[in-house]
């Protein structure tokens, strides 16, 4: 079926209720290794994304585009300019395919530009780089969603305010990768997306 | 003058204490700034990045930022407007003063990079 208008809304919902339920968890996370403001600046983001996309847009890029500018203009963090970024370049990829696979990789690459990580950083990225291939293999699993997500709590952060902590970062999940760990849920519970 | 100056940071009072600061070595360079999120709490945001770009009078800008994540809404920003940016990784407060005190004296672009140079740090 792949995507479509309605269930990319679902997706974007389920995955507003998931941070809306787990925003505490996400802060005490970032408070730990960060500023502390992770859960609550997603929810606040995700919350706008949800009552924007109560309106149906008119197609896959019209969405992408109003859940990047939305992320972008009430996310306060460094996770409003990534994960608008990330959206940002699935609306564009979107006039092309929307296979999501390819979708998400144009995704990550915009990530990967916008704040300059690379897998091993301790970031989003991580968690990005494991779960895009398994995407476009078909193979996407919740325990390969949580195991890439654990995977970040050994690393020494080298990338956003946890790498003022150096090695003290060690011990501690990204707050950023949970919170894409929650998307990558969110997608995988979606029917008819992958 | 056609070279500007915009200030981003975390912080409001940040933004607005550095501006005080740069104005007594450059009463003549346009400067505009954009400190904290759209609620007026710590953050940055992309919106007001544009509007200062926008309200700046100069058609080209150095652009000066504190912290990381306000280095990436500045990027979007510079993506999303017709005038020429140039976002410059140095420390954030000799950074500006030094490119203001240079603007003012009508130093051109090139040399004003030169100088900046050795404040470069890693963010």
């Amino acid at each position: 079926m792949g995507l479509t208008v309605n269930n990319l809304v679902e997706w974007m919902n389920n995955f507003a209720t998931k941070i809306e339920q787990n925003k505490q968890y996400l802060s005490d996370l970032d408070t730990a290794i960060g500023d502390g403001d992770h859960g609550f600046n997603m929810s606040r983001g995700m919350s706008a994304v949800s009552q924007k996309l109560s309106t149906m847009p008119d197609s896959i890029t019209d969405a992408f585009k109003q859940i990047a500018m939305t992320l972008i203009s009430t996310v306060g963090g460094a996770s409003g300019p990534l994960y608008g970024t990330a959206f940002l370049e699935m609306a564009k990829k979107s006039s092309s395919t929307s296979d999501i696979g390819e979708l998400l990789e144009a995704a990550l690459t915009g990530i990967k530009k916008r704040g300059g990580a690379v897998p091993g950083d301790k970031t989003m990225v991580d968690v990005w780089t494991e779960l895009v291939p398994e995407v476009k293999d078909h193979s996407l699993t919740a325990a390969k969603i949580d195991e890439a997500v654990a995977h970040t709590k050994e690393l020494v952060a080298k990338k956003g305010r946890a790498s003022y902590l150096g090695e003290r970062s060690k011990g501690h999940i990204d707050p950023g990768s949970q919170s894409s760990g929650y998307l990558f849920k969110a997608l995988l519970e979606t029917e008819g997306i992958l | 003058m056609n070279l500007g100056i915009t200030l981003v940071s975390h912080v409001p009072e940040i933004t607005k204490g550095l501006n005080q600061l740069l104005k007594q070595v450059a009463k003549d360079v346009p400067i505009t700034i954009a400190g904290g999120t759209n609620d007026q709490d710590i953050g940055t945001s992309m919106d007001k990045i544009l509007q200062a770009f926008s309200d700046n009078q100069a058609s080209e800008i150095l652009a000066f930022y504190d912290l990381g994540s306000a280095k990436m809404n500045l990027e979007l920003a510079q993506e999303m407007t017709s005038k020429k940016i140039h976002v410059y990784d140095v420390s954030f407060i000799e950074g500006a003063y030094t490119a203001a005190a240079l603007v003012e004296a009508g130093v051109d672009l090139s040399e004003i990079e030169q100088q900046l140079g050795p404040l470069k740090i890693k963010k």
